[in-house]
């Protein structure tokens, strides 16, 4: 089951950029493209932990601002010859308002 | 007998809808027709002819009186229904009370207001209706009127473009990035602005109005920046809202609109809606195409058909003669998308594709769109392209085309266009040439010199040679910066200036970029050349810069950043350093660490730390020391005649003076200099990319030295009497750094591509050229000679960029 949570407004992010939010498993990266998608992912590359939420936006992927890993916003997977994979979570935009589907979030905490 | 039906608005949407209906069935209701505005309907989308005197008001109107008479339809124009009385199932108006069996709303949308002062002075009109038009009118007759649209979507640039057609001085001011931000992509958006800038419309991206001004009436347009605009006339267009207070006082269910379902009805049975005051299935349209969509619905359920209404592809259009532009559907990008782009800089043609599984989900185009229906039809069917994919984008009449054109950028320059900037060089220069018969890179040097100095141009040169001569010239393959672009560093740098290339998009677009928003190597480049081109013009972009850029400070392996204040050629005082401290004891800093360049680095700092830090250090007079830029770092000096007993010149001084003058500038790479008080040279000088070394008669200035991943000594500049000719040396030299180098070179490796001849002559021997240097670097401090810190930890900066955007680890579990 969905648990959509209002986090913040659209604006709060600037286009192509990212802001975080704080849940009780790390930090969660949401993303704002250039055409105001949003995406919400691990703010932790599958490198070493990198913080994506602070890396270059571009297109619909994220470079990771320690070593330039190539992460795929939609899927979460790293690009080109990396390996790895971060989480994604579903994530959506009503009426200017981003909502984040916290069911897995918090029930992953409560476990 | 007939049923009462009463519709409320007299616009586009209830118009169509009682064509239709009395086409179904003439008989069925006596029509009782309300509308606000004093006449009857007319073709709302051809006010911006209107206002533009391409039209009359006579030829837009729709229903003249003849056939209201004709169809039987009771008007009562210019009188608006102030109530709907659900019980009693009638409507109020001035008029009084009237009686329905059934009731249509349809009463359009209102232009949005921004909620700023002055926004009700007389003279700031919305764009709505044939009285607002009447009034833009009034004030267009007057000579010299200035206007200032503020929206910079559909109906702002309309209603610039027709304020200009009717001589008035006009300025858009647009909150975006780029205009029409929600039809177009930055590309198509840049394209659209140049038009318009080059028909004198001043426009204004990124413009947050703070306040209208004026007395009796509106004088000008002030944003928060500051910058503030004659106005004569404002027009209102930053967005419109449905008009749907009726439906809220009578207690309809209204969303962001009226709410309908499928046939049109709101939550009364009794009571329908349609046009853009409805909301179906969570959306608000605001084009007509689907509005008569609607007006088809509701005219069959209103004779009991069952019809549904099915939410349309819209596609969008602007309505400025010469201006051609089409977008439609979905572009945004995505891993399951792919994108075909066509640029073809000479004619200011963009064109996009967006594709998803091998079907048309977007398109996107600029300057050509004679191939929109086709690919609109494409998209609407939902075709499979993968056949055709590789001609796709030149459109049906293509089969067997050319392909593209690599030397687009160069033919497309004027004879005009400067190539070669040290000599002076323009393209139509070098043709000549050519076909005089200088057919190499050599001939051509040694005939216009056209890079024969620095060799920046080189690149270009040879696509002059290539586009001139065709297949006898070969070019050698293009470097490109990146998978963006085939083009070099140094070709972008000429093309940036001798195109005037003033944003981003720009260049993607004059320069063919292969992707619509380029990547993490070329954004940072392009964003540096333009904050060194055009200091006063180019607004700083942050999302592409690298983290450190863009925090203000060291990122390290672990997420943390370092914090290193700045120590003025190495100076501290007892304040600064108990600031710092307690600073360090405070923020409980894990590393405090004395760098080589004379500073203290507080590492392992939490980001959500770094605002109030710094607020802390600036507070003790600390600022920023920029040991995270590629910009100046430090300026390291030895104590010299003051302490120590070799000392022969001031170094500590003159190295605080220089670091005054530079600090805060950006530069292609991070730039370090040192200045040691005698040949002993315990500061180090000989090692930076500037250095200088004090000696009885004066100052030693050597530059391009590295003691990084390379080691190398500095090479002598000049030897000079006075501090001053040491000061215009260094700030000369990083100027002719910060315009020629590429980004990402050291000075070393710069010093090395274009030759310390070329750079002592432009710096040591041409003193004129030096003082200009001078002049530039200057105009370019007077922006960026500032403390980012004390900026970024202003208070209302912190939410906005430093808190997180949630905090959900409060948040009870279910
Ligand atoms: C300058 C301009 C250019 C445009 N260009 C295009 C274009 O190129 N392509 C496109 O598809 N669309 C365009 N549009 C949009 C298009 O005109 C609208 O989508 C369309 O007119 C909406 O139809 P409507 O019937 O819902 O509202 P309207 O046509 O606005 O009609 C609503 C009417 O209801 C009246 N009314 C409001 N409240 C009351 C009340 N309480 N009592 C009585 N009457 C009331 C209003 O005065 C108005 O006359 C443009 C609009 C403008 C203003
Ligand atoms: C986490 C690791 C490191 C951090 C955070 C760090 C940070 C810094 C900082 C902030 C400076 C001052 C910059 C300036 O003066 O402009 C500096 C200078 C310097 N660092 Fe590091 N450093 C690190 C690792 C290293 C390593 C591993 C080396 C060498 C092997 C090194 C060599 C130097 C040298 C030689 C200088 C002086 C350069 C000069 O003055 O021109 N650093 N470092
Ligand atoms: C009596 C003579 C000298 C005095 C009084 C003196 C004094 C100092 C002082 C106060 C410092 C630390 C402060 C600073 O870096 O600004 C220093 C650093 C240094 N000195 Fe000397 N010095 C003398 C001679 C020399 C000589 C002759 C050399 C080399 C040939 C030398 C090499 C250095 C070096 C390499 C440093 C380190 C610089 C750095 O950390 O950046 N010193 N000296
Ligand atoms: S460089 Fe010369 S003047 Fe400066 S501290 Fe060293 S010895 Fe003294
Ligand atoms: S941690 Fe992201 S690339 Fe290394």
């Amino acid at each position: 089951m969905s648990n959509w949570i209002d986090i913040a407004a659209l604006e709060d992010i600037p286009p192509r950029g990212a802001r975080v939010v704080k849940t009780r498993l790390g930090c969660v990266a949401v993303f704002r493209t250039g055409d105001d998608r949003v995406f919400a992912i691990d703010d932790a590359c599958p490198h070493k932990k990198g913080p994506l939420s602070e890396g270059i936006v571009h297109g619909n992927a994220v470079t990771c601002p320690l070593h330039n890993w190539v992460i795929d916003l939609e899927t979460g997977m790293a690009q080109g010859a990396d390996e790895g994979r971060v989480n994604t979570y579903e994530i959506r935009v009503e009426q200017g308002r981003i909502l984040l589907d916290g069911a897995r979030l918090l029930a992953r905490s409560a476990a | 007998m007939a049923q009462k039906l009463v519709v409320i608005g007299a616009g586009m949407a209830s118009g169509r809808m009682l064509e239709e209906l009395f086409a179904i069935d003439a008989g069925a209701y006596d029509v009782t027709l309300f509308g606000a505005e004093p006449r009857g309907n007319y073709n709302r989308i051809m006010l911006s002819p209107v206002l533009a005197g391409e039209k009359e008001y006579g030829e837009i109107i729709t229903h003249d009186a003849d056939w209201y008479r004709d169809n039987g339809v009771d008007c009562r124009f210019g009188e608006p229904v102030v109530k709907i009385d659900r019980k009693a199932k009638q409507v109020v108006s001035p008029g009084g009370v009237t009686p329905y069996d059934k009731l249509v709303i349809a009463t359009g949308s209102a232009s949005f207001f921004i909620p700023v002062q002055g926004n009700d002075l007389p003279g700031v009109v919305g764009f709505r209706d044939l009285d607002d038009v009447e009034a833009m009118l009034k004030v267009a007759g007057k000579p010299d009127g200035q206007a200032v649209v503020i929206g910079g979507g559909l109906l702002g640039l309309e209603a610039a473009a027709a304020l200009k057609q009717q001589g008035m001085d006009v300025t858009v001011l647009h909150l975006m990035g780029h205009l029409m931000e929600r039809q177009l992509d930055p590309a198509a958006g840049y394209l659209l602005q140049k038009e318009l800038e080059g028909r004198g419309i001043n426009i204004v991206c990124k413009a947050h109005t703070q306040a209208i001004l004026g007395k009796e009436h509106v004088e000008a347009v002030l944003l928060e920046d500051g910058q503030v605009f004659g106005a004569d006339l404002v027009v209102m267009a930053a967005g419109i809202r449905p008009e749907s207070w009726l439906a809220v006082d009578a207690g309809l269910r209204v969303e962001r609109g009226i709410w309908v379902d499928d046939t049109m009805q709101t939550s009364d049975p009794d009571i329908y809606a349609l046009g853009e005051c409805v909301e179906h299935d969570e959306v608000v349209y605001g084009l007509v195409a689907p509005l008569f969509d609607m007006a088809k619905v509701l005219a069959k359920t209103l004779t009991g058909t069952v019809a549904e209404f099915k939410a349309p592809v819209v596609s969008c259009q602007l309505k400025v003669t010469g201006v051609d532009l089409f977008s439609v559907g979905d572009f945004s990008q995505g891993d399951d998308r792919e994108e075909i782009v066509f640029r073809d800089p000479g004619r200011g043609i963009y064109k996009r594709l967006i594709l998803k599984e091998d079907r048309i989900i977007g398109v996107v185009m600029y300057g050509d769109t004679t191939d929109a229906g086709w690919f609109f039809e494409m998209l609407k069917t939902g075709e499979d392209i993968s056949d055709i994919r590789d001609t796709l984008i030149y459109g049906p009449a293509f089969q067997g085309g050319e392909a593209l054109d690599p030397l687009a950028v160069v033919a497309a320059m004027p004879d005009s266009a400067e190539i070669c900037g040290c000599n002076g060089v323009c393209k139509g220069t070098i043709v000549q040439a050519i076909h005089d018969g200088a057919t190499d890179l050599g001939a051509i040097k040694a005939v216009t010199k056209a890079s024969a100095s620095c060799g920046n141009c080189t690149g270009l040169v040879e696509q002059v040679l290539a586009s001139t001569l065709g297949d006898e010239f070969q070019v050698p393959t293009p470097s490109g910066i990146c998978g963006c672009t085939d083009h070099s560093h140094e070709d972008i740098r000429r093309v940036i200036k001798s195109q005037a290339l003033k944003s981003i998009p720009a260049v993607m677009q004059e320069m063919g970029w292969k992707t619509s928003c380029g990547c993490h190597i070329c954004r940072p480049a392009l964003n540096y050349y333009m904050i060194a081109e055009w200091p006063l013009e180019y607004a700083d972009d942050l999302q592409s810069r690298f983290v450190n850029e863009r925090n203000h400070a060291n990122i390290q392996k672990d997420g943390t950043y370092s914090v290193v204040p700045r120590m003025w050629g190495g100076i501290t005082t007892p304040q600064e350093l108990r600031a710092i401290a307690d600073a360090a004891e405070k923020y409980n800093v894990p590393t405090i660490h004395v760098t080589g360049g004379q500073r203290i680095d507080l590492l392992g700092i939490r980001r959500e730390d770094l605002p109030a830090m710094w607020a802390d250090l600036n507070s003790a007079g600390l600022v920023s020391g920029h040991a995270y830029s590629k910009g100046l770092r430090t300026v390291k000096t030895c104590v010299g005649s003051d302490h120590c007993r070799f000392g022969t010149q001031d170094s500590t001084g003159l190295g605080i003076k220089l670091e005054k003058i530079l600090w805060g500038s950006w530069t292609p790479h991070k730039v370090k200099l040192a200045v040691s008080g005698c040949p002993r040279n315990c500061a180090e000088a000989t090692c930076k990319d500037l250095g200088v070394i004090c000696v009885d008669s004066g100052y030693q200035v050597s530059v391009a030295g590295a003691a990084g991943m390379e080691l190398k000594e500095t090479e002598a500049l000049a030897t000079v009497a006075t501090e001053q000719e040491v000061i215009d040396l260094a700030v000369a030299f990083i100027q002719l750094y910060r315009e020629s180098a590429n980004y990402l070179d050291r000075p070393y490796k710069w010093v090395a591509k274009v030759g310390m001849d070329w750079v002592k002559q432009q710096v040591v021997e041409d003193a004129q050229n030096r003082a200009a240097l001078c002049e530039r670097f200057e105009i370019s401090q007077s922006v960026y000679r500032k403390d980012p810190w004390a900026e970024q930890a202003k208070p209302e900066y912190r939410p906005r960029k430093w808190a997180a955007l949630a905090d959900l680890t409060l948040e009870a579990a279910e």
